[in-house]
């Protein structure tokens, strides 16, 4: 496969997994505020949505205040933010247009349709009301399932389908750590104790955000607690969202095409040392070093990782 | 039907008559009602733009996509006028193939003094770099979008030849496919010739001309100028068609004179290069430097005969409008037969007599660019002001050299479909020839262009004009009209 076609394919499956991210992120978020302050309905929400979608330096140079209006629409469908929903729909229809010939006509209609959506909400006015933009979140949700679907159930298993799944995983690990360093570290006041009520909606919220609510309870069959909400995020093989479970898929993805070019690389081996270091991992050691230092660490892994496959594959 | 129409309609013919290929087409329409037309334009419409059928527009900022407009009633030619049409086609192709590789070798049409050397010399699509050189087979054209219009049932006549990247089958091929959803029932009434095996015959003939050393297991890519390019859905579509790499200038380099394409793998060798990128962007070392398109490199592997260009470079030297002239002499000169397709009058303005009539006639008159193209740098005289005419009289004047000038054809119409019924709009015909080492053949069919606007003779998609599907059927009802006469 030309490198380029590998190069788009893989930022297409992150710009998407990234768009979806982002509108769930907004939802939970939406949930929270809306709460009493008393349970933890506070403005820093938005604060700690920026934050997570690695939007707040670029917000903060936009010179606007932080409230559920304008974080809204900085996230949605700011021009000028490069990491909106709207941008990232942009670039991920520019990249499926670039490579359609990789794609199947399931996934270009579901990436076009949504852009056109989007085109569509545009023009027709300034600034969309909440129903709309409700709704709007609702479509990018409903169009990275349905993207994911066909790419699962329509594209040949080759490098096409290999480089996407990496990319989407490698987006959708780096996603999941970004959610905890900032609940974990910014949301909760000082004076608030682990495990009140503040701390129950808030790590409520993250699992929603990522709908594993339900999973939770099924997993520990126990009220929310911090550990464990951290615990499923990351080292449950079972929950799709888990570092453990994206590396995992990684790993698997990299060896597919390891296999189809004839050897092994610098990504195989690099995924492999994460992937290895997750498995012999506990909470217990996480929770000593510093959750919000093992995130940090993760992330830069997580990076390195994405250099190392540009590197061996991309040129 | 308009009565006032004075031009010959397809489907009512001349006298009002409905012509024998559109007898079930007309029945049909008279039976349906006027919502289901409605509804199935609408229907295509939402096709297009889901399948994302559009082109770019240069330079319009909002709009940079644009769906071109698509009637939904079929333009139909029996299989007895497409048989007609498609030995010239083929005749005309294999001759402007002979002429290129003359005018790139011996030059004997200029030493018979046939076609004027200049005109092929300074002729700013006449690459140099080619001359004296040998490209496989001696193919140059490969891919041939002729453009042809009718003005009666009496034949057809080649408005003009394009040899470099000519586009728009993938239109066709669409065309066909949203037409097959919208109305199963109109299929089921004809017999349409299927065309949908073009990107089958495409390979065959780019694989025909690979060089010698890919032991005919060629690797072929076809090769866009990006996404931003006018024709790059079609670029996508026949690439995915074909089944080869779609490729940009930066996806390729070239090392020892041989081409390779950069992959995952590793670099891997290309044979054959079905480029859809003009010669000027081709290779910044050869010409024009300044152009990003392109690989470095490329015009040595190509005259080292490592890889082959389709079309090969220069072949535009015989699609200028100049040259058109004098087809029906190189049709005879090299093949030793009169054309089957005629050309449209065209007067040289190069000539003081022809230049002369020109300047008198500017308001009956077409006056083309010979380098122009989409309908760019022309003059409709009978639809042009006053003002618009004079401007073009002094361009004329300055540079005779550089401008041909037609009659306006009464164009044929074919009715289309529109939101307040059903009317005729002028239409042309775009077939597409291709030319390999094994033969030369046509799909039965093309690309039919209409003008959307009434009496507009403009049917080019950058200035608006629309498509339509082209069916070539059976001569069935002449069998079913001798039987009803026994």
């Amino acid at each position: 496969m030309l490198s380029r076609t590998a190069d788009n394919l893989y930022w297409l499956a992150r710009y998407m997994e990234r768009a979806d991210f982002l509108a769930r992120a907004i939802q939970a978020s939406r949930r929270l505020a809306a709460l009493p302050k008393a349970y933890g309905g506070d403005e820093t929400e938005w604060e700690s949505v920026l934050l997570s979608s690695g939007a707040s330096l670029s917000f903060d140079a936009s010179g606007r205040p932080v409230d559920e209006a304008n974080v809204i629409e900085f996230l949605t469908f700011a021009p000028e933010n490069p990491g909106s929903i709207r941008n990232c729909l942009e670039q991920a229809r520019a990249n499926a247009r670039a490579v359609r010939t990789a794609l199947t006509i399931e996934m270009w209609e579901s990436i076009n349709d949504a852009y056109l959506e989007m085109r569509a909400l545009e023009s027709r006015g300034v600034v969309p009301c909440a129903e709309e933009l409700a709704r709007f979140l609702e479509v990018i949700k409903q169009t990275s399932l349905t993207y994911d679907g066909g790419a699962y159930r329509t594209m040949l298993r080759n490098d096409a389908y290999w480089f996407s799944r990496v990319g989407l995983f490698i987006e959708r690990a780096d996603n999941t750590a970004r959610l905890l360093d900032v609940k974990y570290h910014v949301l909760l006041p000082e004076k608030e104790i682990v495990g009140g009520s503040l701390d129950y909606f808030q790590w409520s919220a993250i699992l929603r955000a990522v709908s594993a609510h339900t999973a939770y309870h099924w997993v520990y069959r126990t009220s929310m607690k911090p550990w464990l909400v951290a615990d499923l995020l990351i080292l449950r093989p079972e929950m799709p969202r888990s570092l453990i479970s994206c590396y995992e898929s990684i790993v698997r993805n990299l060896d597919n095409l390891a296999r189809a070019h004839g050897r092994q690389g610098v990504s195989q081996r690099h995924a492999r040392g994460v992937y290895g270091k997750l498995e012999k991992l506990n909470m217990e050691s996480v929770f000593q070093g510093g959750l919000h230092e093992f995130v940090q660490s993760f992330i830069s892994e997580n990076n390195r990782l994405a250099a190392l496959i540009s590197e061996q594959y991309l040129f | 039907m308009d009565s006032r129409i004075t031009q010959f309609d397809e489907l009512a013919g001349a006298d009002g008559r409905t012509r024998a290929p559109y007898r079930k087409l007309s029945q049909w329409l008279a039976e349906t009602p006027p919502e289901l037309l409605a509804s199935r334009r609408e229907q295509a419409e939402l096709l297009f733009r889901r399948i994302g059928i559009t082109f770019a527009v240069y330079g319009a900022q909002e709009a940079t996509e644009r769906l071109i407009p698509f009637d939904i009633l079929p333009r139909i030619l029996s299989r007895s006028e497409w048989t007609t049409l498609e030995k010239g086609l083929i005749q005309r192709v294999t001759a402007l193939n002979a002429f290129l590789a003359d005018i790139y070798g011996a030059g004997e049409i200029l030493r018979a003094g046939i076609v004027p050397a200049d005109i092929v010399y300074r002729n700013p699509a006449y690459c140099p770099e080619m001359a004296g050189r040998r490209v496989p087979f001696d193919i140059y054209v490969h891919i041939a979008g002729v453009d042809i219009v009718r003005t009666d049932d009496q034949g057809f006549f080649v408005l003009e030849d394009n040899a470099r990247t000519p586009s728009g089958v993938s239109y066709m091929l669409e065309n066909r496919e949203v037409m097959m959803r919208l109305f199963p029932e109109l299929f089921a009434l004809h017999r349409v010739a299927p065309i949908e095996n073009y990107p089958d015959e495409l390979l065959a003939t780019l694989r025909s001309v690979a060089p010698q050393r890919a032991n005919g297991d060629p690797t072929i890519v076809l090769m866009t100028p990006g996404q931003y390019n006018s024709a790059f859905y079609e670029h996508s579509f026949l690439a995915d068609k074909l089944g080869v790499e779609l490729v940009e200038g930066r996806d390729l380099f070239v090392r020892d004179d041989v081409v390779y394409m950069r992959t995952t793998e590793g670099p891997r060798r290309v044979d054959v290069i079905y480029r859809r990128i003009d010669d000027d962007f081709l290779d910044p070392l050869c010409f024009r430097p300044d152009s990003a398109l392109g690989v470095a490199g490329l015009m040595g592997a190509y005259q080292s005969g490592n890889v082959t260009l389709a079309n090969a470079v220069g072949a535009g030297a015989a699609d200028d409008k100049a040259m058109y002239t004098y087809m029906p002499d190189i049709i005879q000169f090299y093949l030793g037969e009169a054309p089957l397709l005629q050309n449209v009058q065209t007067f040289r303005c190069r000539e003081t007599e022809a230049l002369t009539y020109v300047l008198d006639h500017l308001d009956e008159l077409v006056v083309k660019e010979v380098n122009g193209s989409g309908g760019y740098g022309m003059l409709v005289g009978p639809h042009a002001t006053r003002a618009q005419i004079e401007e073009f009289r002094a361009k004329l004047k300055a540079h005779p050299e550089i401008f041909i000038a037609q009659p306006t054809l009464a164009l044929s119409t074919c009715p289309i479909a529109m939101a307040s019924g059903v009317a005729p709009r002028h239409v042309d015909l775009r077939p597409f020839v291709l030319q390999g080492a094994n033969g030369a053949r046509v799909v039965p069919g093309g690309l039919t262009r209409v003008a959307m606007t009434e009496k507009s003779l403009v049917v080019n998609s950058s200035q608006g004009g629309g498509t339509k599907d082209t069916w070539v059927i059976d001569d069935a009802w002449s069998a079913e009209e001798a039987m009803g006469q026994a």
